[in-house]
C-alpha cells in the first residue's frame, strides 16, 4: 500500500480548499466544480501540457502556467478567472482555429467537440489569421471502425498517446512539423486493435469520427441512459445513445452507438470494440409476438400461452417423470432473472437438469485490460443462487446423450441458440422431444424449431442488475420500450410459476 | 435570407393627435373616399366601361396574388454553381424546426470536400407554421423560403410532402386529383 498522500490547503479562485500534496491543479478543481478548459490532460493519458489551454494565474509567478503540469503544495495560490487567463484561453483556442477547418455542419462531432464548446465559451470571435488555411488529408478510413481527418486534428497527441500506452500498438504517430504536422498512421499498420473505439471517445475534435456511426444521426438527437455492456463478464459501465424522437433517423434503428462510462472500479475510461459495436442486434431479426408455432400454429396472449405451457408440463410429467425436463439458460440474465429462474425452475419444477456454463458457444478472447473469455454479463450472479455451485452445468454432450435415451421429454430453452450447438444433431435431438419452449430476444435457429416462442426484452429495454466477475454488482436502466409483446425474463418466469400453483409434486413422483 | 434591422424611433405625440377626434375624423374622410370611389368605379361598370376595375382592393383569386419583398412562401432548395443541391444535411433547419416538418436523411457525398449530403430531405407542408426559422439557421444558405407559391392545398394529405428533387425544382410537384 502506498501511504495516503498528505492532504495541503491551497487558494483556487481566492476559496481556500484542500487537495492531495503533489495531485494536479487542474484535477483539484475539477473536484472543487471549476472546470479549467483542456484538450491535452486526460487523467488516463498523462500531461504533454501542448494545448496551452488550461492556464492559469499563479500569485509570484511572472506568466500565467498550464494547470495539468502544476503540483499542488501548501500556500499556492491560483485563479482561473483573471482577465489576463481569459485572454491566454482566447489567444490559444484561435491559434488551435488558424488551420481547424470551420466545418461544423457536416462535422460529426458537433455539438460534443470540445473545440465548439470552449470556442462558444471563451472564443475570440474575429480571427486575426488573414492567410489561407492550411488544408491536410480528409475522410480517411484507417481502421475498421474509425475514421480520420488531419485537418480538423488540433495534436493533442490524445489518440497516440493512447495507443502508446493503453493498447500498446502503437499504430498513429505524429509526422511532419510545425504547422504541417499532422496525425497519421505507422507505416503498414491500420488501426484495428481490439480497443480501437476509444479514440473516438477521447478525440476532443472532429479528427477522428465512427465510421458506421457517420452521418447517422446528429447527437444532439440522441437520449443517453446508463446501462452495463452485456457483452462479456467484466460489466463494463456504458451510456446507451439511442435515437427514438426522430425514427427516420440512424437508419430506423434505435440504439445509435454506446459510448464507454467512467467507473474506475470496472472499466476505468475504456470499452472495447466487441462492446462498443456490439449492439446491432438490438434492433434486428427481434421477436415480438407470443406464439405457438408447432400446428394448429397460433398467435397467444401471454395468460393463455403460459397457461397451455403450464397444462402442457403438467401433463408430461405425468405421463412421463418429473425429471424430464431440462433448462438451457446462459448467464445473460440479470440477477432479478436469475431469482425468478430459481423460483421456478429449482423450487418449483425440481428440474435436475440445467445448461449455463458459457462453452463452448459464449466464449471468445480474454486479455489483460478489459475483455474477459466468457462472453456473457452475469454469470456471477447465477452463481451466488447454487448455478454453478451447488447446481452443476451439463455440457452439451451429456445433456445430447441424456436426449438420445429418451429420460428428457422437454427443453425450456433461455435465450441461446441451442440448435446451432448442436448442428446436424440438433435436428434428432428435437423430434425426440415432446415440448420445447423458447424465451428470448432473436429469432434464431432454435426459436424457428421451438413448439412455444416467447418474447423477451433485451437489456436496454428493462431495468436490473448485473454481477461482473469480480464480484461487482452494477445496475442497468431501461433505455427503451420492449419490442411488441416482449416481457423481462424474470416476470415470464414469475407468470409461468403462478400458473404451476400447486404442482410441486411429491418426491415421490420424482424419484 | 438574411434581414437588416433598421431602428426608427417614434413620431412625438402631438396635442391634435392626443386629442384624437382629428384622427378619427381622417380615417373617416378615407373610408368614405374608398366608398365613393368603389361606388363610382362599379356605376361606370354597370354602364359599360370594363377597362375600369371595380374596386381599389385586389380581386383575388381572380387577379393573381400580390405578395410583399419579403414574405414567406413555399420553400425552395438552391444548388451550387455546379449543379449540385447546396445542403450539407447539417440538420440544422431539421433541429429549429417548431413544427417537426422537416425530415433529412444524410448519407456521404462523392466529393471529398463536401463530405455530406442529403440522402432524403421532405418537408410537410401540411405541418409548416411558415415560421422561416429554417432559411434562417441554414449555414450554408440552402433553404430559402420564396418560391413566392402560396397555392398549396391539395386532395391528399401525402401530396403536401414536398420532397428533394420537388424542392429542387428538378421534379415538377405532382398532384392526385380528388378522390
Amino acid at each position: 500500500m502506498k501511504p495516503e498522500p498528505k492532504r495541503v490547503k491551497f487558494k483556487l479562485n481566492g476559496r481556500e480548499i484542500e487537495a492531495a500534496e503533489g495531485s494536479l491543479v487542474i484535477d483539484a478543481a475539477r473536484e472543487q466544480g471549476v472546470e479549467i478548459p483542456h484538450y491535452c490532460y486526460h487523467p488516463a493519458l498523462g500531461n504533454p501540457g501542448n494545448c496551452r489551454l488550461c492556464i492559469v494565474d499563479v500569485e509570484g509567478a511572472p506568466k500565467p502556467m498550464v494547470s495539468c503540469r502544476l503540483p499542488v503544495k501548501e500556500g499556492l495560490a491560483v485563479r482561473s478567472d483573471t482577465e489576463a487567463v481569459k485572454r491566454a484561453q482566447a489567444s490559444s483556442l484561435e491559434l488551435h482555429l488558424i488551420n481547424h477547418p470551420l466545418d461544423c455542419p457536416v462535422c460529426d462531432q458537433a455539438g460534443e467537440c470540445g473545440l465548439q464548446d470552449f470556442y462558444m465559451k471563451f472564443g475570440r470571435y474575429e480571427s486575426q489569421m488573414r492567410e489561407d488555411k492550411l488544408h491536410k488529408r480528409k475522410r480517411t478510413v484507417i481502421g475498421p471502425h474509425v475514421v480520420l481527418d488531419q485537418e480538423r486534428c488540433v495534436l493533442c497527441t490524445r489518440c497516440t498517446r493512447f495507443t502508446e500506452q493503453v493498447s500498446e500498438t502503437h499504430e498513429l504517430g505524429i509526422f511532419g512539423r510545425g504547422h504541417k504536422e499532422y496525425i497519421d498512421l505507422a507505416p503498414g499498420k491500420r488501426l484495428d486493435n481490439p480497443y480501437s473505439g476509444n479514440v473516438i471517445d477521447i478525440c476532443p475534435v472532429g479528427a477522428l469520427t465512427e465510421l458506421d456511426f457517420r452521418f447517422k444521426v446528429r447527437v444532439w438527437y440522441l437520449d443517453m441512459t446508463d446501462s452495463v455492456c452485456p457483452n462479456c463478464a467484466r460489466g463494463c459501465s456504458i451510456s446507451v445513445h439511442a435515437n427514438t424522437k426522430r425514427p427516420w433517423h440512424n437508419d430506423g434503428r434505435r440504439v445509435a452507438r454506446i459510448k464507454p462510462r467512467y467507473n474506475p472500479q470496472v472499466n476505468g475510461y475504456w470499452l472495447c470494440d466487441e462492446g462498443r459495436f456490439g449492439f446491432k442486434h438490438l434492433d434486428e431479426n427481434r421477436l415480438g409476438r407470443v406464439m405457438r408455432l408447432k400446428s394448429p400454429r397460433k398467435e397467444f396472449g401471454w395468460d393463455a400461452a403460459l397457461g397451455e405451457i403450464a397444462g402442457e408440463i403438467r401433463r408430461l410429467s405425468g405421463d412421463r417423470g418429473g425429471k424430464g425436463l431440462a433448462v438451457i439458460a446462459s448467464g445473460a440474465l440479470s440477477n432479478k432473472d436469475w431469482t425468478a429462474f430459481k423460483g421456478l425452475f429449482v423450487d418449483t419444477l425440481k428440474v435436475k437438469h440445467f445448461l449455463f456454463g458459457p462453452e463452448p458457444d459464449q466464449i471468445g478472447e480474454q486479455d489483460e485490460l478489459l475483455r474477459r473469455r466468457e462472453k456473457v454479463p452475469n454469470l456471477q450472479g447465477g452463481e451466488a443462487l447454487g448455478f454453478g455451485g451447488s447446481i452443476k452445468s451439463e455440457s452439451w454432450e451429456s445433456l445430447a446423450r441424456e436426449i438420445e435415451s429418451d429420460r428428457i421429454w422437454g427443453l425450456y430453452i433461455v435465450d441461446r441458440d441451442a440448435a446451432q450447438v448442436w448442428g446436424e444433431r440438433g435436428r434428432k435431438l428435437w423430434d425426440r422431444l415432446s415440448l420445447v419452449v423458447y424465451q428470448g430476444i432473436h429469432k434464431d435457429k432454435s426459436s424457428e424449431l421451438a413448439h412455444y416462442r416467447l418474447p423477451a426484452t433485451a437489456y436496454v429495454e428493462e431495468e436490473g442488475h448485473f454481477t461482473n466477475f469480480e464480484g461487482v454488482v452494477q445496475g442497468y436502466r431501461k433505455a427503451l420500450e420492449p419490442v411488441g409483446q416482449a416481457r423481462p425474463d424474470w416476470m415470464i418466469f414469475s407468470a409461468l410459476r403462478e400458473k404451476l400453483a400447486g404442482f410441486p409434486v411429491s418426491e415421490a413422483a420424482l424419484s | 435570407m438574411a434581414v437588416t434591422v433598421r431602428a426608427v424611433s417614434r413620431p412625438a405625440r402631438s396635442l391634435r393627435v392626443q386629442i384624437y377626434l382629428w384622427e378619427v375624423w381622417k380615417g373617416l374622410l378615407v373610408t368614405f373616399r374608398h366608398l365613393f370611389v368603389n361606388l363610382c368605379r362599379h356605376l361606370l361598370r354597370g354602364l359599360g366601361l370594363r377597362v375600369v376595375p371595380g374596386a381599389v382592393t385586389i380581386q383575388y383569386p381572380d387577379d393573381p396574388a400580390m405578395l410583399g419583398r419579403r414574405a414567406r412562401t413555399r420553400h425552395r432548395l438552391l444548388k451550387r454553381p455546379d449543379g449540385e443541391p447546396r445542403c450539407t444535411a447539417c440538420m440544422l433547419c431539421e433541429t429549429i424546426c417548431p413544427a417537426k416538418c422537416i425530415r433529412i436523411t444524410a448519407e456521404e457525398s462523392p466529393d471529398v470536400m463536401v463530405e455530406k449530403r442529403a440522402k432524403t430531405f421532405d418537408i410537410d407542408l401540411g405541418l409548416c407554421v411558415f415560421c422561416g426559422y429554417c432559411a434562417e439557421a441554414c449555414p450554408v444558405d440552402a433553404i430559402h423560403m420564396d418560391a413566392n407559391e402560396v397555392e398549396l392545398s391539395v386532395f391528399r394529405r401525402q401530396d403536401m410532402i414536398w420532397s428533394l428533387p420537388e424542392l429542387l425544382g428538378d421534379k415538377k410537384k405532382e398532384i392526385a386529383p380528388p378522390a
